[in-house]
């Protein structure tokens, strides 16, 4: 196990590898009562094809994080580039994917029809290029033999698996996830982590991952960005790496045991 | 969780006879649960019967149920003639109200101005009783359909579009955030989420606007009118026709009815998406 130190806001290069890149990122709500810091200072970068999951305490910011790079939350500092563009030009350019918590499938839409929302909107005249078959993303999720069962007619679980069918139909570059496995049992979620692993590795997709489980932060990502809360900051950036293979077996072994622990530890630190 | 997702691929192809006979426990189950609301039906006709027989009640007063049956059989003609204008302005109201409510409505969420500019003024022309309108809309449009349609779609008009608007702002804001990343337009936001998902709001609305559109027809041939059920109920309370009036007055209930079965079957066949819906 390596364990990188917290990237220091601005003083890392971007190099051609670097699909998102982060830095001294603020983001302030100004309400009625005064405004509210979500985040402060933040940089962080996010390699091409890599996995990154963000843990910390909730409300510490890690879903406006998220959102302030899919160009849901405008940012009051700093700058996020994605694939050298900025967040508004990459959601235009379908750079990236959004997969929320719950499923958020149009009710009214059959399986099939949902995963083909994001062709049809959106691009104003001009044909989605390139796109991925619905029909061979719903095998890749598991769901063949259901694309006209209507979303009432399907488990959380097997919605949340035509979402994130969904998101991958344009082929993003990167896929923003916030904790979209948060309300499944843990069955479920052990089996939709060992195929989001899967799809990552068939797809070679960026994912930015959020979660409040340190085993499936640990499981998943081969970096682990762990935020301090109010204001959001970067507590520490860890790398995460295994000698053996990613299965569901190997939570079990020493070597993950330590990650989570030392992943815990730095959730538990005092401010 | 699991269990239920390999349990429901397991089940997917059910013997195609326990699917005719569990179709057919749902049709008797489906029979039973109206039964009550016939025998209680049943019931009051015959306590009806009953008080007008054993009080000997005169005709003129309150006719037996056996008299305005004999209405419908002998004076068939006279209730169809009278019948057929009420339905068709009843279905024209209902349309020209309900279409001009659904397009305010959708104008009304896609522009802040116009929804503070007329949203009030549909308010105050709610509140004039329809009753005071129907002589002044007599009076500019004459002795035709035209009044009577129009005070049918006034009435019609305001739960459309007060539950219209509702109905398209009450989409899920993670919904909208989806349709933000794809970048998707108004009109896409419109088409694709907003239509959809207000249209248990709208069903709300039009089953109300089904049976006000009759009551709007009925009233607006009381006033100066010479045909349609309106005027027949007028015509027969003033020459103490009970038996003819009460006829009239079943059948524009039959009317009603039947447009609100109507739009449930319709709200049935739309909503399928929507579980645990309908009556
Ligand atoms: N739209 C908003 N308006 C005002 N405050 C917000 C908004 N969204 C988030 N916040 C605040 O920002 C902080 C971080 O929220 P969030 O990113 O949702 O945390 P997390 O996802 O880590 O639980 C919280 O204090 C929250 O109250
Ligand atoms: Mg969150």
């Amino acid at each position: 196990m390596t364990r990188a130190a917290a990237v220091a806001s601005g003083c890392i290069e971007a190099s051609p590898a670097t699909a998102i890149a982060v830095r001294d990122l603020a983001v302030r709500f100004d309400g009625d009562a005064g405004s509210v810091t979500a985040l402060d200072g933040v940089g962080f970068e996010v390699p091409e094809a890599g996995f990154v999951t963000m843990l910390g305490p909730s409300g510490c910011g890690k879903s406006t994080l998220l959102r302030a790079v899919a160009d849901l939350v405008p940012i009051s500092a700093g700058s996020i580039n994605v694939f050298g563009r900025t967040p508004e030009q990459a959601r235009r350019a379908r750079d990236f994917a959004f997969v929320f918590q719950d499923a958020t499938l149009l009710p009214w839409r059959s399986v099939i029809d949902n995963v083909r929302l994001p062709l049809e909107v959106g691009r104003r005249g001009g044909a989605v290029e390139q796109h991925a078959e619905p029909e061979e993303l719903l095998a890749l999720v598991g769901l063949e033999g259901r694309a006209d069962a209507l979303p009432h007619e399907l488990s959380g679980g097997m919605r949340q698996r035509v979402s994130i069918a969904r998101a991958l139909v344009c082929r993003p570059r990167v896929l923003l996830m916030d904790e979209p496995f948060g309300a499944l049992d843990e069955i479920n979620r052990d089996k939709l982590n060992e195929e989001l692993l899967r799809i990552w590795q068939e797809t070679g997709t960026t994912i930015m991952f959020v979660t409040h489980s340190v085993p499936e932060a640990a499981f998943l990502g081969q970096k682990c960005l762990v935020l301090s809360a109010q204001p959001g900051r970067v507590r520490e950036y860890v790398d995460i790496s295994f000698t053996s293979p990613r299965a569901l077996g190997m939570r079990d072994t020493l070597e993950f045991v330590q990650v989570t622990a030392h992943l815990r530890s730095l959730l538990e630190l005092p401010r | 969780m699991t269990t239920t997702e390999v349990g429901a691929k397991a089940v997917r192809p059910p013997a195609a006879a326990g699917e005719t006979a569990r179709a057919g426990r749902a049709r008797a189950r489906r029979r039973l649960r109206y039964a009550p609301a016939i025998g209680a039906g049943v019931g009051m006709v015959v306590v009806w019967h009953l008080i007008v027989t054993g009080f000997e009640i005169p005709t003129y007063i309150a006719p037996s149920p056996w008299q305005v049956l004999v209405v419908f059989a002998n004076q068939g003609d006279i209730l169809w003639i009278n019948f057929l204008p009420t339905l068709l302005e009843a279905v024209c109201g209902f349309a020209l109200g309900n279409t001009i409510a659904v397009l305010l409505a959708v104008w009304f969420v896609h522009s802040g101005v116009a929804e503070r500019a007329f949203y009030p003024i549909a308010v105050f022309i709610n509140t004039i009783p329809i009753i005071a309108i129907a002589p002044i809309l007599v009076l500019m449009l004459g002795n035709g359909y035209e009044p009577k349609i129009v005070i049918a779609a006034l009435i019609c008009f305001f739960p459309t579009l007060v539950n219209m608007v509702r109905g398209l702002k009450a989409v899920s804001p993670q919904m909208l955030e989806l349709m933000r990343v794809l970048s998707a337009n108004d009109r896409e936001v419109l088409f694709k989420i907003r239509l959809q998902s207000s249209l248990p709001f709208l069903f709300a609305a039009l089953k109300i606007a089904s049976t006000t559109c009759v009551i709007g027809a009925i009233v607006g041939e009381w006033i100066g009118s010479n045909y349609g059920l309106g005027s027949l109920i007028i015509e027969a309370t003033y020459n103490f026709r009970a038996p003819l009036l009460y006829a009239t007055v079943i059948l524009g209930a039959g009317l009603a009815v039947a447009f609100f079965v109507i739009t449930s079957l319709v709200e049935r066949h739309v909503l399928k998406w929507k579980p645990g819906e309908v009556f």
